[in-house]
């Protein structure tokens, strides 16, 4: 199965030297290991647009799809056999990049 | 085979069937379809077919095995109804294959994969203890619903909601690994304590103040887990310790409904066969000489309560000494407060409260923060000051055994 490890912060801080340190060895583990998809990090809400193009026109509006206090900064794709796989990489990965991170599968 | 006929007989079979191999049919079918859900229709509907046939045809030599094979064709006919496009290879499989038989790790009994997933740590606490109730103690949803107190449709979409993330997220059928084993097991034993506690102290204004079902429910539960992971310290002491509370449950309430504090209780009325058999696992876990997780230590605490004859004999030092153990391990505001009423029989009611003071920032919404300061105060012979923390104490307890004592003990004043 494949999941979505979304990497959850309030800050739009870059991640210290010391964060990337130990993201960079947590990354080399997930490829070593066989649990890498992808990965990468993202600019924080203030940077986002949103597209509605559903209608007659496109339209585009400046900022998130949902004003909160918590957003999306990051995230992994990982490959693992079952959610106990998932949720001990997500773990570690919390760890690595010193943030909150939640689990959801694809289907 | 029983005569058939015998009605009453056939019944206490059925209901010793359920209890007995309820677990163990979903466990065997949750493995073999991949499903909790349609383990679960599928073993109800076999029990249902048990319940039509066994007063007219007998009870089966082994009804286990009845059932076991009577919940396998009915979940056939199940796949086989929602199949209708007719994979005729993914059918062949299912009525010929009972599967790869996988590797199994020290313990496999499929009723412990099946406490394992149903206590999984992805699942929020009150769904762990539904999904619990439902597919190892095999409660109805009907049962559950009435014992938590909600509506039977919210519990079932409960334990709906939890089947459908078990399977989409892919929470694995399995005993955990070893490394993960510790933090799962404890994980278990949370649900199972929270079973019994709910069952020990209910609360509401128009329940029952002690709920016999869900503490009998969360011992036979607890006892299965012990007997499944007999090396578990944890579980042997859990299970001694709700056996040296139910032993009490006689002399805990009066028959007006009153709860009685164990220095009041009728201790002939204590139920002695419990309590050898908590003592007799309190001592096997000392013997075993391995440092007591938090559940071994509370049995040992009420092991010295219920080896007093009366309650003036009761070793107050040892109850320290095991709380002072306690609190090293989990130093949290309810554990010391629980320390300081023990401290109380041992240095006095003046130590003992400076101790409670100063939980009151953390504890000032529990009512027994403000029940034990109400006690402490009035044998100081503060009586006002005592009458201000009984009202605050019953003003926020929730049990109506508790409201009552709280209330004739203000009363007293």
């Amino acid at each position: 199965m494949q999941y979505l490890v979304s990497v959850i912060t309030d800050t739009t801080d870059l991640a210290t030297p010391d964060e990337d340190a130990a993201i960079d060895v947590f990354n080399d583990r997930l490829r070593a290991e066989g649990y890498w998809v992808f990965a990468g990090g993202l600019g924080g809400p203030d940077t986002a647009t949103v597209i509605d193009n559903r209608g007659a026109e496109g339209l585009f509006s400046d900022g998130p799809f949902v004003e909160s206090k918590e957003f999306l900064i990051g995230f992994w794709i990982i490959e693992a056999p079952d959610l106990d796989v998932a949720l001990k990489l997500a773990a570690e990965g919390s760890k690595a990049c010193n943030r909150k991170v939640e689990v959801r599968p694809f289907l | 085979m029983n005569v058939p006929g015998d009605g009453v007989d056939v019944r206490e079979e059925i209901t010793r069937a359920h209890r007995d191999e309820w677990a163990r049919v979903v466990g065997a079918l949750t493995r073999r379809f991949g499903g909790l859900d349609i383990a679960e229709e599928a073993a109800a509907e076999a029990f249902a077919t048990a319940v039509e046939r066994w007063p007219a045809d007998g009870v089966p030599p082994n009804p286990g095995a009845w059932l076991t094979t009577t919940a396998n064709r009915k979940a056939i006919d199940r796949l086989r109804r929602e199949n209708k496009r007719g994979d005729k290879q993914e059918e062949a499989q299912l009525l010929y294959d009972d599967g790869p038989s996988e590797p199994l790790g020290a313990i496999e009994d499929e009723r412990l994969r099946l406490i394992f997933i149903c206590c999984h740590p992805a699942l929020a606490m009150e769904t762990r203890v539904a999904l619990t109730l439902r597919m190892v103690a095999g409660l109805t949803v009907a049962e559950i619903a009435r014992a938590f107190l909600v509506r039977e449709t919210a519990m079932g979409q409960r334990i709906t909601r939890a089947k459908g993330k078990i399977k989409a997220a892919g929470i694995p059928y399995r005993v955990p690994s070893a490394d993960d084993l510790p933090t799962r097991v404890s994980g278990v034993l949370a649900v199972l304590y929270l079973v019994f506690n709910e069952g020990y102290l209910a609360t509401g204004p128009d329940v029952d103040p002690v709920r016999h079902d869900l503490t009998a429910e969360a011992i036979r539960l607890t006892r299965l887990t012990r007997v499944l992971m007999p090396d578990d310290g944890e579980a042997a002491g859990l299970l001694a310790l709700m056996l040296l509370i139910e032993a009490r449950r006689a002399a805990r309430v009066s028959p007006s409904g009153e709860l009685i504090a164990l220095d009041e209780q009728d201790r002939g009325s204590w139920d002695a066969a419990l309590i050898a058999e908590g003592h007799q696992l309190v001592r096997e876990r000392l013997a075993a000489g391995v440092a007591p997780g938090r559940y071994q230590i509370l049995a040992a605490i009420n092991a010295v309560h219920t080896s007093a004859r009366e309650a003036g004999d009761t070793d107050w030092s040892q109850v320290v000494a095991l709380y002072d153990q306690l609190v090293r391990l989990d130093a949290s505001p309810i554990v010391v407060l629980n320390r300081a009423i023990a401290v109380a029989e041992l240095d006095g009611p003046e130590v003992a409260l400076a101790a409670v003071d100063r939980l009151g920032d953390e504890l000032g919404d529990y009512h027994a923060y403000h029940a034990t300061r109400g006690e402490l105060l009035r044998r100081l012979g503060y009586g006002q000051k005592s009458r201000t923390a009984y009202d605050k104490a019953i003003e926020l307890a929730g049990n109506s055994a508790e409201i009552a004592h709280l209330t004739r003990r203000r009363d007293q004043l």
